[in-house]
């Protein structure tokens, strides 16, 4: 039992690894694409929607055997410089929850937008602030501590959809449990070991969350 | 499109059955999980320590940890144990559980740790007044449940159910990864056979929204239906 640990402990690493790159990367793809959203454009608009609405109506697996299988069969990108990234799956692993953690975060940074009271914004039009420094100064950091709690969630769930980084062969915690389990045959000693962990790891993630809504938390 | 025909020579009526697949497995792990629910949800709710322990231990562990640990678990873990219930009886060959069965259990089990708390937020949300309503009229706790509860409870959680039912649909793709033959293992085996894999898995993903649109448009005529006279 003691013995599989420090192998799991290794693939926690790499779990960790596709979890903070790919929510750094994801943050940003929702930032964007939820500025695109409050936009007035119906063009730009609906196009910030159907990626969402992709995104988060398809499972993450199609998501992930579409850019791991599907982009490598495109002649074109295969020829190209990007077929370093998409050959290797760590690098697909990443493009895949980064888009998927993408379209969730901006749907929360939305309506974080959304329900942020007009009476600033009319204030800070009355005072003559610029729309760009309502936008940085007022509307984005009520925005963020308003979507905390959310967030927080969010980053949960990607914990547990980088389990799904296994099946494109990547050894992270889930991976290993796999080995484990195929080398020693004692299913549950591997995959109850590696649900510990990621217990662990939930527990802590959930309470720097805290932390911080106790530190930054916005009480409208 | 060829690849698409029914038939011998396309993929639309191996795609079509494991649409129906996916759709039976989806509603087979939903029923399940409401099942948990109605099982969790007085424990969470109760006033009992223990019961309360328990109750909250089942929907944290299973919000806690990847879906696909739990299938995984399963799936082997109730292969091992199959085998090893049979090797008492003297049975030393080879059990293969049934993948629908299992991958039905596991993705009801994690289905139902949501449906869990959102039965009880349900609940929490029920005016105070009611339940002390009934204890003056003398009703009894169990026609109290029955009568004016569960009504109100199901009624307050369509809206959240819904998002429940939305993960429920797209978690029955991880059990793919057992062999059962839905949606996601469908694609699988034709991507392999005709190495399109980016048609086929476009496929799916065409197929996985519309199902979620339909069941989204459906649900939100329940809504309609359920919310009359509020």
């Amino acid at each position: 039992m003691i013995s599989i640990v420090p192998s799991l402990l290794n693939g926690a690493v790499i779990t960790l690894q596709l979890l903070v790159s790919s929510m750094f990367f994801g943050l940003i793809i929702g930032l964007i694409f939820a500025i695109l959203r409050i936009n007035k454009n119906p063009i730009i608009n609906k196009f910030s929607y159907g990626y969402s609405y992709f995104f988060r109506g398809t499972p993450l697996l199609v998501q992930l055997y579409l850019i791991y299988y599907g982009l490598a069969n495109i002649e074109f990108l295969r020829n190209s410089f990007f077929w370093v990234i998409i050959k290797e799956p760590y690098w697909c692993a990443i493009i895949a929850f980064s888009l998927n953690t993408g379209a969730y975060t901006s749907e929360i940074l939305r309506s974080a937008f959304q329900t942020i009271k007009k009476g600033y914004i009319e204030a800070a039009q009355s005072l003559g602030v610029t729309k760009k420094i309502t936008f940085y100064r007022i509307q984005l950091p009520i925005a963020i501590k308003q979507s905390l709690p959310a967030y927080g969630n969010e980053i949960i769930l990607m914990l547990k959809g980088t389990s799904l980084a296994s099946v494109i062969t990547i050894m992270d915690l889930m991976g290993e449990a796999r080995k484990v389990n195929v080398l020693t045959f004692k299913p549950f000693e591997a995959f109850i070991t590696a649900g510990i962990i990621y217990l662990f790891i939930t527990f802590i993630i959930h309470n720097i969350i805290k932390y911080l809504e106790k530190k930054y938390g916005f009480q409208t | 499109m060829e690849l698409l025909s029914f038939g011998d020579t396309g993929w639309g009526d191996e795609l079509f059955f494991a649409t129906l697949m996916t759709i039976a497995v989806s509603i087979a792990a939903m029923a399940m999980g409401f099942v948990f629910a109605l099982i969790f949800t007085p424990l969470k709710l109760s006033k009992n320590k223990t019961l309360n322990v328990i109750g909250n231990c089942y929907t944290t562990i299973i919000r806690g940890v990847p879906e696909l640990l739990v299938i995984y678990l399963l799936f082997f873990g109730g292969t091992g144990a199959a085998m090893y219930v049979a090797s008492i009886f003297g049975y030393n060959g080879y059990i293969e559980i049934n993948a629908f069965i299992t991958g039905a259990l596991a993705i009801g089990i994690i289905s139902g740790a949501y449906s869990t708390e959102v039965f009880r937020g349900a609940i929490l949300s029920i005016d105070k007044g009611q339940f002390e309503a009934s204890k003056v009229l003398g009703i009894k706790k169990n026609i109290q449940f029955y009568k004016i509860i569960l009504p109100q409870m199901l009624r307050l959680s369509i809206p959240n159910l819904s998002n429940v039912w939305q993960i429920t649909l797209k978690d029955t793709s991880l059990i793919s990864v057992t062999g059962l033959v839905e949606i996601m293992r469908q694609s699988y085996i034709a991507a392999g056979s005709t190495r399109d894999p980016l048609f086929f898995y476009s496929v799916a993903a065409v197929l996985y929204l519309m199902l979620t649109f339909l069941s989204m448009k459906l649900i939100n005529k329940l809504e309609i239906k359920y919310s009359k006279g509020y």
